[in-house]
């Protein structure tokens, strides 16, 4: 629905529209050179600062919570230049709706590939300095003297000759009515005062008494309760169904048929739809995917593996020619599988529908793209729906491209006109109807010549594109850039060694499984691909693992730094406790260069404590170095849960997995210690809810193989037998 | 109709006596700070005190829970004086999105009160909680701190 114009001209303006029982102050960038009004003009990125008589600072973010603090870090940016005091700054979120009506005041909505602050940092900072500005402006005509002569800190304005005061509430209603400065400087980051620091998060509270309400929550006044079964062969459908067999049970209101694909039941509590859709007999038209398996897909990657056709993702020099005439020849092929988000609260959204009035209240990752599945789905214009963003109990993908339990739910409002049903999903459903982390399989072939030097490598990627299924007008010619993360030739996911014959390439085989944006997205296999292969190459060459990477990293400063950086903290070199082993892995993936080192021991030739994991991280600026030791922390949890446990596998067409009793999670017991180093270089900005998710794997298979003399090449590792105790 | 006696106050609800106890909290009495994450027994999100025990209510039915003392994360805070369990909690910033928390910090409350000192060993054995933002790292510092306090 969203085309992002390009911004020709950034000029904030003021709305006087009234929110929150205070003045906002909209801050919105138009195009061209005309001023326009914030209600009339841009569709353009936007900050909102809402500023009471209490001086109380409301800061409207766009994006998504979902636990990775980017609210707080947005909050804390706005606050920076604001001047405004921190302990009365709190939060809110504007709806999709609005932000339609307002040509896209607010800007983008979308939460995910690590985007939240890095890509909204300018605007948000411009737009705190921007109404800081004006609230001086408007105290220094209240008191005739010039604004140079005031200054702001902590939500209180000083005329320095005079000593006089006045405080941010008191002035906001006539600072909205000042024309918006043009030149809106931003402080040099050496003068952050509050970017950079430690602060706590503004959303802690209320998740530790039950008050917190998460979407699966929600309560409206006559509102039933639903729950949805879709055919479970992907591409397959509704046959028939026999609703007079559960339509007298107890609580049940009515059986709905949702689409062409699924089959819902209304009940009073969701536990009685639940009960009747237990009962309700269904009979699928499950189509001719109902044939594919796990392993008949495995077959068609493997035939991508040395097929001749390829999209090419890097490449220099001449890497057959350089393997075909290699003094020695080192080869290997990896494979990693589906997996699936397993957000701890289930999809859900509820839905109101009237032929007037379309309203939505859902956790999502793009407040956007759940209005746009509510507009197509209700069938109402933009003026009639309304979207309301509900905190989400997780997110790492599942909630931002894909609404397809959005549009579930104003299928089957529609059809109980006027009432509010809220559909929540069972556990199983949400295991077996996801956009799964998509599989590919791996053939790496590396090239020495007569000294033992490394002089080609050529990488064959085979298998599924998540933008061909999700976003087909991103792919370039066909080709899928997203698949190249991590072993790019530039940019956000830089390929991070020169060597002088290299070849990335990627034979597409897409099969029906629907893939998503799973946390990391493609840098989680490119990353055990690559990085597991430097140590195979490492050892062919009879070298040390950080060494050998570092003759290849001359070019690479910057990844370089963050794996010295772990090497140095980890002992790299020095003698480990004994029976622990180490291994490495770096990568630069949403514009942060991050390394690893992990600490493993083996018992047993299959039992795996992973004591400790040293991360580095350089996202050019730490917003809330607290916060990102979060996340990198949390990132191995997910990552590791992949590695040892985790797959989707395909029998009859649909997937096997619909629990965690198939699909476990660490634990607690299971966790290393995990040390973080957050060392912000400066000059460019990084993201931090995923990069760091990438290197677990690589380094904790690397220290396995130091331990073991074994290398596993698929995953995940249970299929080996081999467990993390 | 069943008789559930949660945070200390009698409710007597119109609820099919198979139902599990997780959906008569949230739906027949509306207490939703307990929550459904896997309907087996195994995430532990729905974990709540009954006679100061901690019971994942996503499999027990309401009639085992009837006239016994059922404790919810709601009953924690009296009269919003969170518990030590909890203040290490917001000291510590646990909670990523926070949905596993609830059941988290009625499992740390059962275990502070079994073991008043637990070591790591003792929270490895007892918090079997699936946390999928991963806070694993920051639930064993606050519960170490839980404990000092």
């Amino acid at each position: 629905m969203i085309n992002t114009p390009k911004i020709t001209r950034r000029t904030f303006l003021i709305s006087t529209a009234a929110a929150g029982g205070g003045l906002a102050l909209g801050l919105s960038i138009p195009f061209g050179s005309a001023l326009v009004h914030a209600a009339d003009g841009s569709p353009e990125i936007t900050a909102w600062v809402v500023i009471r008589p209490d001086d109380t600072v409301v800061i409207r973010i766009a994006r998504s919570e979902m636990g990775q603090g980017t609210l707080t870090g947005l909050a804390q940016m706005v606050t920076e230049e604001l001047e405004c005091d921190w302990s009365h700054v709190t939060t809110e979120y504007p709806t999709p709706g609005q932000s339609v009506a307002r040509k896209r005041v607010w800007g983008d909505f979308s939460t995910g590939g690590s985007r939240g602050i890095r890509e909204s940092h300018e605007y948000v900072r411009r737009g705190g300095a921007t109404a800081r500005m004006m609230l001086i402006q408007a105290a220094a005509e209240a008191w005739q003297v010039p604004a140079a002569e005031c200054s702001a800190a902590k939500s209180v304005i000083t005329h320095k000759p005079s000593g006089r005061k006045t405080t941010y509430g008191k002035v906001a209603a006539a600072a909205s009515k000042i024309t918006p400065p043009k030149d809106v400087a931003l402080k040099d980051p050496k003068d952050w005062k509050i970017i950079g620091k430690r602060v706590r998060r503004l959303d802690t509270l209320d998740k530790l008494t039950g008050k917190q309400v998460y979407g699966a929550d929600l309560k409206l006044p006559g509102m039933l309760n639903a729950t949805i079964r879709e055919c479970p062969v992907f591409g397959g459908k509704v046959k028939s169904f026999d609703a007079a067999k559960v339509a007298q049970m107890k609580g049940v209101k009515k059986v709905v048929q949702v689409g062409d694909t699924a089959v819902a039941v209304v009940a009073d509590t969701w536990w009685q739809a639940k009960t009747a859709l237990d009962a309700l007999p269904v009979v699928w038209d499950e189509g001719p995917n109902a044939r594919v398996s796990s392993a008949s897909i495995a077959e068609t990657l493997k035939a991508g593996l040395d097929a001749p056709q390829a999209f090419v993702g890097n490449q220099n020099g001449d890497a057959k020619a350089a393997i075909a005439g290699a003094a020695k020849k080192i080869e290997a092929v990896y494979a990693y599988p589906y997996q699936n988000h397993a957000t701890m609260e289930p999809m859900n959204a509820t839905a109101r529908y009237t032929p007037e009035r379309c309203e939505v209240w859902c956790p999502t990752q793009n407040g956007e793209a759940a209005f746009a599945a509510t507009l197509a789905a209700s069938g109402l214009p933009a003026d009639k729906c309304e979207v309301y963003k509900i905190h989400l109990g997780g997110g790492f993908g599942r909630r931002g491209a894909f609404h397809d339990y959005v549009t579930q739910a104003v299928l089957i409002a529609r059809q109980m006109p006027g009432i509010p049903v809220k559909l929540l999903w069972t556990r199983e459903e949400d295991m077996t109807q996801g956009r799964y982390h998509p599989v590919t399989q791996c053939k790496l072939t590396g090239a020495f010549d007569a000294g033992n030097n490394l002089t080609g490598l050529h990488m064959r990627i085979s298998g599924q594109s998540i933008l061909t299924a999700v976003r087909p007008q991103a792919l370039q010619d066909g080709r899928d850039p997203a698949q190249f993360q991590g072993v790019a030739p530039s940019g956000e996911f830089a390929f991070g060694y020169g060597i002088d014959h290299l070849l990335i390439d990627h034979a597409m085989r897409n099969p029906h499984v629907p893939p998503g944006f799973w946390r990391g997205v493609n840098i989680n296999q490119n990353a055990i691909y690559i990085e597991c292969f430097m140590d195979e190459l490492a050892l062919a060459a009879g070298q040390d693992p950080l060494e050998f990477r570092r003759k290849l990293m001359g070019k690479h400063p910057k990844h370089l730094a963050v794996l010295n950086a772990v090497a140095e903290k980890a002992g790299w070199g020095k003698p480990a406790p004994k029976g622990v082993f180490r291994g490495l892995a770096q990568m630069k993936a949403f514009n942060s260069y991050v390394a690893a080192c992990a600490e493993v021991s083996v018992s047993g030739g299959n039992k795996v404590k992973v004591h400790r994991i040293v991360c580095a991280t350089d996202p050019g600026y730490a917003v809330n170095p607290a916060q990102i030791e979060r996340q990198i922390a949390g990132s191995f949890v997910y990552g590791l849960s992949a590695l040892f446990d985790q797959e989707c596998t395909v029998k009859n067409g649909r997937i096997e997995q619909d629990n965690f009793h198939t699909y476990d999670s660490m634990r607690i017991a299971q966790m290393p210690k995990v040390e973080s180093i957050i060392m912000p270089s400066g000059g460019f900005w990084g993201g931090v809810g995923e990069p760091t998710i990438c290197v677990a794997a690589p380094a904790v298979l690397n220290a396995f193989f130091a331990a073991t003399g074994k290398r596993i090449r698929s995953f995940p590792l249970k299929n080996h037998g081999i467990a993390m105790v | 109709m069943a008789r559930l006696i949660i945070n200390g106050k009698t409710h007597v609800v119109d609820v099919d006596p198979a139902t599990p106890l997780l959906w008569a909290i949230r739906e027949q009495v509306g207490l939703t700070g307990t929550k459904y994450g896997c309907g087996i027994a195994l995430c532990g999100s729905c974990t709540v005190h009954i006679d100061g025990a901690p019971v994942r209510s996503c499999t027990m039915p309401v009639s085992a829970a009837e006239g016994k003392q059922i404790t919810t994360i709601e009953g924690l805070a009296v009269k919003d004086a969170l518990t030590k369990v909890q203040k290490a909690w917001l000291e510590h910033e646990v909670p990523q999105c926070g949905y596993c928390q609830s059941g988290m910090i009625m499992a740390v409350e059962a275990l502070l009160k079994d073991k008043p000192k637990p070591t790591d060993a003792d929270i490895d054995a007892a918090i079997t909680n699936i946390c999928r933002c991963g806070t694993f790292q920051q639930v064993r510092a606050a519960i170490h701190a839980a404990a000092k306090a």
